[in-house]
């Protein structure tokens, strides 16, 4: 008991000493953007505490009960007084919906040229890999000013990936895949915690973004434990799963060729019209018969199952990385 | 004035016929259909229920002081923040004022005998009761381990532990509000005394009226929710699991058409109890009635189209996000409101610093301070960072234990004589008061900051860097919890030895003040006329 209550003071007089810390690190380029919003908030609490605490404070000393018998007398309700406090707070929050707003929808954006990771998330670990096939768990490497665009998934629960001195989260969801984007600002290292609660170690579901000059996370790269590209992984899979036998390139075999199909849009047998992106690519592999193209049998099999969500990026990879001559692209790199 | 006539000051409450000593023996309250002895057995039932979730809440606090987990593994721990949140929003929140203060006052301040259901409201503690039993079964057999928000596919494909009986005990209390909400419906519309009309009633009605449509309209939704969740989880059929063919994220929209609401649930009987109690401490009719009791029901009403704020960081199409967004700001408008009329309702009023009144006071300062930081989640940039974070935590219990609970134990202490004829300790009570302020502050407080640095909640264990703060919270947390325990202590020894309350010990207007304390079975021996509107402290005179 003594143990404890020593313990409680010694922390508390730890909080007392040490200027406690009340703003994460801001190593984005949208930090500074989200923290201003922060503070802006943060001054309309105080604002509005302070002016609802003081006026409670001074109405209850000016016209606190002198007599038992007081009977005061009423005040009507001042209609201009309704309308002021209706519209000011309403004008605020506008004023705060516009500002908030416009920064998330810049926020949400990735630049063009971002380039891309991707991540899987699984209890309780997140699997990272480049697209030069470095791979990573738990560590991300970042270029530093390079905008970063990570594509993300899970082979399980949901899960959340948040990197709080970035200011960016976002669920990472079975079944889909979910984006963010950032570019860091600053070298060094940083937290990146799984955000949504997904079980037993939910806690220990955490690790940490490295952010690197572009010329030492070249070295990284290249001094990774490489294999191959995930591109190149990828076309390993799809000649071991014999997905070639029927996407034979120019259209030759039993299903549609893949070359260049990557963006395209897509006229289904049910008449919509998809564009064939990530999450297109990965339905066509886990439930093809979702989405039969007119002049196919729906005759392919499911790969759920065979591919864990990993494989199934790196098959995206390959089939992403197809010009419209399939071989021949890859052969002449 | 009404015409209920009061002659019972002589007479001492003990010899007079009440509806607690009207008859004796268990069975005289297991099947009585008196809305005063339903309300006392919610009362003494979520009491209990309060108690158990507060319990885990401490063992919480205490497992966190250290970075590891200084109590216990993650997986109990796990278990320990889903059954505080179960318990604490399904068995104790959402039924509290409702059941116990409504449950006593809805037909005694609109000048009733009863409610319009006398079985049906036996019916509903019940239903209570069997629910509660589920989750109590789940707390003993194991515990359940998903969140109480029980998101999908965790819920219904991975947890191994009791989802089912919880879900199940969650699915059973769900019928006792909408029939707790279809009764109080019906007895606001059919029951009233004559002359009360419906811009004569107490706020506390109004704010009854729009939590029972919340009830009605939501409680069906999340009743059909768990259903599928249960479906999913026992015989596979995929509804949220994407492996069988689900969709996760319908889940989270079913959850929240009635979970958002239902924080509104909690919180929009808290406001009611607030404007009586603001109104008879400071002797003044309240300010702009007709403004705060329609905002209450434009509360009721925004808050079913609201829930999509829970989901920005999920995917959610940015254009959803948006108009989910702005009508979140909307909603804070009327709380707004609501908060500059009670402050005005005191300007050059009568204030006497009593019990109630200070837990008002209380809970002015900590709703104000709960909607407000509300703003930063309602906001789209900022809600990325905040979201899943201890900010988040903080936000809600600003508004459910900073509001909801300080505006319960407010009416608990304000309507106390009343439902026991007796007077409780003052001092102890304003003591009490104090502490739970001071506690809950510093447990909560330093939560914003830890949001905003970034740690996110449900975290068995966390980074070195947060653990003052962390120590800070759990140092409030301790006080919060002797706060707690000092009124159960006094209100429990003054229904024995505290002193006869008197029909109206504050000189409170409204119906249920012009009774004999403890109340008559009846209620009324007459049943009273209505001359006057609500809260004429100053005699119909006008300034």
């Amino acid at each position: 008991m003594m143990a404890t209550i020593q313990f409680v003071f010694t922390w508390l007089y730890a909080a007392v000493q040490s200027p406690l810390p009340i703003r994460p690190e801001a190593a984005s380029s949208i930090a500074e953007g989200v923290d201003h919003l922060y503070f802006a908030l943060t001054a309309i609490t105080l604002f509005f505490t302070i002016l609802i605490f003081s006026t409670i404070f001074f109405f209850m000393v000016k016209y606190r009960r002198r007599s038992p018998n007081e009977r005061p007398a009423e005040i009507e309700t001042f209609m201009p007084l309704e309308i002021a406090w209706t519209l000011i707070p309403t004008l605020i929050c506008v004023g705060l919906f516009v500002w908030a707003s416009s920064l998330y929808f810049e926020n949400s954006r990735p630049p063009a040229a971002s380039s891309e990771i991707f991540v899987v998330g699984k209890q309780w670990m997140w699997h990272i890999e480049h697209p030069e096939g470095v791979r990573e768990i738990n560590e991300l490497h970042v270029p530093l000013n390079v905008p970063v665009k990570l594509t993300m998934t899970s082979e399980d629960v949901i899960h959340d990936f948040y990197i709080p001195a970035f200011r960016v989260k976002k669920d990472v969801i079975p079944g889909r895949y979910s984006s963010l984007w950032f570019q860091a600002t600053k070298t060094g290292t940083f937290h990146f915690f799984c955000a949504q609660y997904c079980g037993a170690d939910h806690a220990e579901m955490l690790g940490w973004v490295y952010v690197m000059t572009p010329s030492d996370y070249e070295a990284w790269l290249a001094g990774g434990a490489r294999t191959v590209s995930m591109a190149d992984a990828g076309e390993h899979i799809f000649s071991n799963l014999g997905c070639a036998t029927c996407h034979a390139s120019k259209g030759a075999g039993r299903g549609p060729s893949l070359a260049g199909v990557y963006g395209k849009r897509e006229r289904l047998k049910n008449g919509d019209t998809r564009v064939v992106d990530e999450a297109f690519l990965r339905q066509a592999i886990v439930n093809p018969n979702s989405l039969v193209l007119p002049n196919y049998p729906p005759i392919m099999p499911t790969f759920q199952g065979q591919v864990n969500e990993e494989q199934v990026l790196q098959l995206i990879a390959y089939v992403k990385s197809l010009g419209p001559e399939l071989s021949e692209e890859r052969n002449g790199k | 004035m009404s015409t209920a006539t009061l002659d019972v000051h002589e007479v001492p409450a003990e010899s007079r016929v009440n509806y607690l000593n009207a008859s004796y023996g268990v069975k005289s309250w297991l099947l009585t259909t008196d809305h005063k002895r339903i309300a006392l057995l919610y009362l003494a039932s979520i009491t209990l229920m309060f108690f158990v979730g507060g319990t885990f809440a401490v063992l919480m606090r205490l497992h966190l002081i250290e970075p590891q987990g200084a109590l216990v593994q993650p997986e109990t721990y796990n278990r320990f923040f889903t059954m505080h949140g179960v318990i604490m929003v399904f068995f104790f929140l959402v039924p509290s004022i409702p059941a116990t203060l409504g449950n006593f006052l809805v037909p005694m301040m609109i000048g009733a005998r009863d409610l319009a259901f006398p079985r049906l409201n036996l019916i509903s503690w019940y239903i209570y009761i069997i629910g509660a039993s589920f989750t109590l079964y789940a707390v003993i057999s194991g515990g359940v381990d998903t969140g109480w928000t029980f998101y999908t596919p965790y819920s219904s494909s991975f947890s191994h532990s009791q989802v089912i009986p919880t879900a199940l005990g969650v699915f059973i209390t769900g019928f006792s509000s909408i029939l707790t909400g279809l009764n109080f419906v019906v007895t606001i519309h059919k029951m009233r005394a004559p002359g009360l009309t419906w811009f004569r009633l107490p706020l506390f009605i109004w704010a009854m009226y729009a939590t029972s449509i919340i009830f009605i309209l939501g409680t069906p939704v999340i009743a059909i929710t768990i259903f599928l969740l249960g479906l999913e989880r026992l015989l596979h059929i995929g509804i949220f699991d994407p492996a069988i063919g689900g969709d996760p994220i319908l889940f989270q929209h079913l959850f929240w058409f009635y979970s958002h609401p239902a924080v509104y649930i909690m919180i929009l009987p808290g406001m009611g109890v607030m404007s009586e109690l603001i109104t008879c401490f400071s002797r003044k009719r309240i300010f702009g009635y007709s403004f705060v009791a329609f905002s209450s029901l434009a509360i009721a009403i925004i808050s079913f189209l609201v829930w999509g704020h829970h989901m920005f960081v999920t995917g959610q199409s940015i254009y959803a996000g948006l108009i989910f967004s702005v009508l979140s700001f909307l909603v804070a408008i009327p709380s707004a409101v609501k908060v500059f009329n009670w402050t005005a309702t005191l300007y050059k009023g009568s204030i006497s610093y009593d019990a109630p009144m200070l837990y008002a006071l209380g809970f002015i300062g900590l709703f104000t301070m709960g909607g407000l930081t509300g703003l930063f989640l309602a906001s789209l940039a900022t809600d990325v960072h905040l979201n899943g974070t201890y900010f988040i935590v903080a936000h809600f219990h600003y508004i459910m234990v900073g509001g909801a609970v300080m505006a319960y134990l407010g009416g608990i202490h304000f309507w106390w004589p009343k439902i026991t004829g007796r007077m409780y300790p003052d001092g102890w009570a304003r003591f009490a008061a104090l502490v739970i302020f001071v506690g809950f502050n510093l447990t909560f407080f330093p939560q914003f900051v830890l949001g905003y640095l970034g740690m996110p909640r449900r975290y068995a264990v966390y980074p070195a860097e947060f653990q003052v703060l962390n120590v800070m919270s759990s140092a409030g947390a301790s006080i919060l919890g002797i706060g707690y325990l000092i009124p159960l202590i006094y209100l429990m020894w003054s229904m024995r030895y505290g002193p006869p309350a008197g029909p109206n010990p504050w000189g409170a207007k409204g119906l249920e003040w012009q009774t004999p304390s403890p109340p008559p079975t009846e209620n009324f021996e007459e049943i009273p006329v209505v001359t006057e509107e609500a809260y004429d402290y100053a005699g119909g005179s006008r300034g």
